[in-house]
Order: C-alpha cells, then structure tokens, then sequence
C-alpha cells in the first residue's frame, strides 16, 4: 500500500471515526441535525458521481431521491412490507428508473442533458400529484413509528437514527472512494476532461455514462429511501425541483469531483442556514451573500481549495 | 489486395455541398510505413477520420483485417487494433503523464503492476520517463506530441495512425521521432499524416497524395519525388 493510499484512507476513514465519537458528546439538537446531513450528504455523494466525476449536469435527482422514498413508503404503507424489503424496493425502483431515464437522457449532452433530467424529473414529481389516493401529494404521510423497525432496531430512536445515518453515509463514501480509484471511476473523470480523447482510445462512452447514471441514480435513492424510513415521513416536496437543486449547490460548495466535498458542502450549507436564520429573519440574505464570496473565492468548492493549495492528490 | 491489413473501397465523405474525399481506393500491407500528404484542405484528415471511425463516409466501404468495419463505431475499432493519435494535441491536461498513458494502457491489460509496466515501458521509448508525474497539461508542445504517441503505442496496436506527427517539434526531437518509428515498425503498420518532406521522405515505405480529395498518385518516395503532377500540385518547383 503506498503513502498516498495510506492517507487517503486515514483522511476518508478519520472522518468517519470523527462521526462516530460525535455521537458521544453532541447535545441532541445537533446530533439531530448531523444524522440529517449524513443522508443528505449521501444523495450529494450519489450526484457526486454524475456531476463532479463524470462531468454530466443533471437537473432532476430528485426525480431518484423520491424513487428510493416513495419505493419504500409506498411498499411499507400499502403492501405491509417491513423496513427491509422496503428499502430494497426503494433502491431497485431507483435503479431501474435512473436506468430508464438514463437510455433517454444521454441521447442529448449539455444543456439538453440538463432539460431533459429537469422535464423527467417534473413529470415524477407531477405523477406523485396525480397519484395522490395513494401519495397523499403535497401533503404526504407518515410512516409510524411500528412501521419503522429493522431487526429489531427501533428507527425512531435518536441513536439508532444516528447510527443507520452513519452506516449510509459511510457505505457511500467508501463506495465512492473505491470507485474513483478504480479503472471505471478514472475513465469517468477522463470523460470529463475530454470525451473524444477517451473515444480514440477505444472506450464505449455510452456504456460509461450510463453506469455512472445508475450508480449515481442509486445512491441518491438510497438516500431518499433511508431518509423516509429515518424521519418517518415520505412527500412529494422531496420530488420538487428544489431537491433537484440542493445536492448541485452542496456538491458545488464542498467541491465537485471531490470525494469529501458533497459531505463539507451539505454540512455548511445546513449550518448556514440554521445560524444565519437565529439572527435574522432575512436568513436568506446572509446565506446568499456568504454563497456569492464563496463562488468568488473558492470557485472550485472548499475541499477543490484544499487540493489546490495543499494536497493535489486529495481523491 | 487479399493480405492488406486496411483497405477502402469507393471511400467518399460529402459535407453540405462541399466533396471532401471523393472515391478513395486504399489500402495499407502489414508493416507498412505509409505516408498521406497533399496540400491544406486535400481531405487528408477527412480520410482517415473515416478510418478510425470519427467521420461517417457517405459512401464506399473500409475494410481491416479483411473484415468491414465501416459500420463500427470508433471505440470497437480502436479496440480491434487501430491507435489514433490526434493532429491537434488532446491529451488530458488536468491529468499526469503517467495517468493519460496508463487511461491508454488499462483498456487492454488489467492489474495495476501490468499497467505500470507497460507505461513506463510506453513513457521510456519516447524519453519521457522523467516527467511521469507532472501535469500533462504542463508540458511543452513537443512534449504533449510525445506523450500522444506514447497513448498509442501503450495500446499494442496492429495499425497506428499519427496525425502531423512532428508538427512542433524541434529538429532534435525529429530525430529522436524518426528512430521511434523505426523501432515501432516493427510492431505496427504506420500511417503518417505529414508535412514534413524530409521525414516522410526518410521513413515511409510508399506515399499517397491526396488532392481535392482524390488520390493524385501513389508510389515509393523516390516515385512521388519525380512525379511532375504531384510538384504542380503540391511541392512546387522544390
């Protein structure tokens, strides 16, 4: 194992034990929070993939996320599914949608890529309307604490919760560590420099691209599925185009192509949000202004900073 | 021609209204060292973008190995055995040295050991072994141009295709260029698209002369050397 491995699995791996030890000395309101961010960061890392390593802008993922939450909700809330199978549904109704939407979309490229996820995406959130005998729309429902068991572990539970969070978010980092050091992940980051390049060197860019989709498709839904069943509730606001936009200003301020970047991104932006809004009610306006200065002074994102200042190699 | 490794046949490309390459009939032997020349806008580049599968032909078929390959795309060519390296530099800049040979490499070998062998092996031959970690973006001009055909000969290839290969280069790295290509010989057929007379005259074993898309004559160096159409057309009165 050389050096650089060494650190990078020391950098990827403390941040994980750090999140573990937080557990043990955060008081409840911030644990509560830092269980959200981990799912949250968990969809970041899923569009990671599409956007920051692959170079495709998507503009629908929440279109995946409310595939992974609705898959679970629904199953659990009108088919009797326990929490198992039910986020197993979830993922695979991620999977074969963002494969779905995949053979379509990458048909087109650049900003034809990014209307056509956008028009999917709303025509989910719109089905979620349409459907809402079952859905309950705009309003949603909620999974009740019974429903909410895993083996025995009770969900609901802040612990618990942290834990599950913790355990998503380190599958999907690890998932996404491994990843970009694996062949398939630097032919991505390769399409992303330059596509004809890699063309002309005999690879199927079609193939490549639809993996990443998939992939990133699924950990998005993973993430949705995850969050259903942690916070107890599944609507179709999460299908919205807002949740399609989050994960691009997370990815964006953390540091696309960065494997820790959508986790610093969603994390800011949270506590951003949260302090600037115990100042003032014109939140918005702090959080704008500070979002402006960043993309001004750190336009790759704040761990893009780090590797460009400190460490060239931070995956 | 039976045992031609690339052969075209009634090879035509037509865009809106303009004939870039009109009924070309090909073909290359194994071990070849082919030169294609002809003055600016001949069709030289739309000829072998038909080739290697990066220009659709409106008519005319192209043959490798025996097999059509003139539905393939680009990759499953590449992948059958053609390396392309382009005119303009396109190596990818924000990447090391070492990595945008080994992108090269990792589609035919596995293992990260095989990989690094075959690039240092790739990186040694065209004397870039020093520069392994830099940022290929970094590299002077001659440099990127050594690293492309390091791109090429780290894929294997049984036909390896070098667009204006010399173009930027010192007189020193000519030389140093010539030699490479008749160490690659051995290996690989080579066709050369090239400006420059006296390397094409020094290594290509037969030259083609593209002109207004049509093949103006072809023949040993020597040959072309002596051809009056070809001096009226291309080399002047030199």
């Amino acid at each position: 194992m050389s050096i650089e491995t060494r650190r990078v699995l020391a950098l990827h791996g403390g941040l994980v034990a750090l999140l573990i030890g937080l557990h043990f000395v955060l008081p409840a309101y911030h644990h509560g929070n830092l269980a959200r961010i981990m799912v949250l960061a968990s969809y970041a890392i899923g569009y990671n993939i599409l956007f920051g390593y692959t170079g495709l802008l998507s503009l629908g993922h929440a279109l995946f996320f409310a595939a992974g939450m609705y898959g679970m909700a629904l199953t659990i809330q009108h088919a009797g599914f326990t929490p198992a199978p039910g986020l197993l549904s979830g993922i695979v109704a991620g999977a074969l949608i963002s494969g779905a939407l995949a053979l379509l979309a990458l048909r087109t490229t650049g900003v034809a890529f990014m209307i056509v996820t956008l028009m999917f995406a709303q025509a989910g959130y719109l089905t979620i309307l349409y459907f809402g005998e079952y859905t309950r729309g705009d309003e949603g429902f909620v999974i009740q604490t019974a429903q909410r068991v895993l083996w025995g572990i009770d969900l609901s539970d802040p612990a618990n919760r942290y834990f599950a969070a913790l355990s998503l978010f380190a599958i999907c980092l690890g998932l996404s560590l491994w990843l970009v050091r694996a062949p398939f992940g630097r032919v991505l980051v390769a399409i992303r420099e330059n596509e004809e390049r890699v063309r002309m060197l005999g690879y199927d860019i079609y193939a490549h691209k639809l993996g990443a989709m998939v992939i990133s498709g699924t950990m998005a839904a993973a993430s949705g599925a995850v969050y259903g069943l942690l916070f107890g509730y599944a609507g179709a606001s999460f299908a919205s185009v807002q949740y399609s936009i989050f994960p691009l200003l997370w990815v964006l301020l953390g540091g696309a192509g960065t494997v820790l970047g959508p986790f610093i991104g969603t994390l800011f932006m949270f506590y951003l949000i949260d302090l600037s809004s115990g100042i003032t009610s014109a939140y918005m306006l702090i959080a704008g202004v500070t979002l402006v200065a960043l993309t001004l002074f750190a336009p790759q994102g704040l761990a893009g900073e780090v590797r460009r200042r400190i460490w060239k190699g931070l995956p | 021609m039976s045992g031609a490794l690339l052969s075209t046949r009634g090879l035509s490309k037509r865009f809106d209204g303009l004939q870039a390459v009109t009924e070309v009939d090909f073909d290359l032997a194994r071990g070849e060292v082919r030169a294609l020349i002809g003055p600016n806008g001949a069709g030289k580049t739309t000829l072998v973008g038909m080739i290697c599968g990066r220009v659709a032909p409106s008519a005319g078929t192209i043959l490798f190995d025996g097999e059509d390959i003139t539905g393939l795309p680009a990759h499953r060519r590449i992948r059958r055995g053609m390396a392309y390296t382009f005119q303009i530099t396109s190596v990818f800049a924000g990447l090391s040295v070492h990595e945008n040979v080994a992108l090269a490499a990792r589609r035919r070998l596995t293992g990260a050991v095989r990989v690094d062998a075959a690039v240092s092996e790739a990186l040694a031959r065209v004397g870039l072994s020093d520069r392994s970690e830099e940022e290929a973006g970094n590299l002077s001009y001659g440099h990127q141009r050594l690293l492309e055909i390091a791109m090429g000969l780290v894929q294997a290839p049984r036909l390896l295709i070098l667009d204006e290969p010399t173009q930027g280069l010192s007189d020193g790295e000519i030389e140093g260029f010539k030699a490479l290509i008749r160490e690659v010989r051995e290996q690989a057929a080579i066709l050369l698209i090239e400006h420059n007379m006296h390397v094409v005259m020094e290594l290509a074993d037969r030259v083609t002369v593209l002109n207004f898309g049509t093949v103006l004559a072809e023949g040993t160096p020597a040959q072309i050397h002596e051809n009056r159409a070809v001096q009226a057309a291309y080399l002047g009165t030199g």
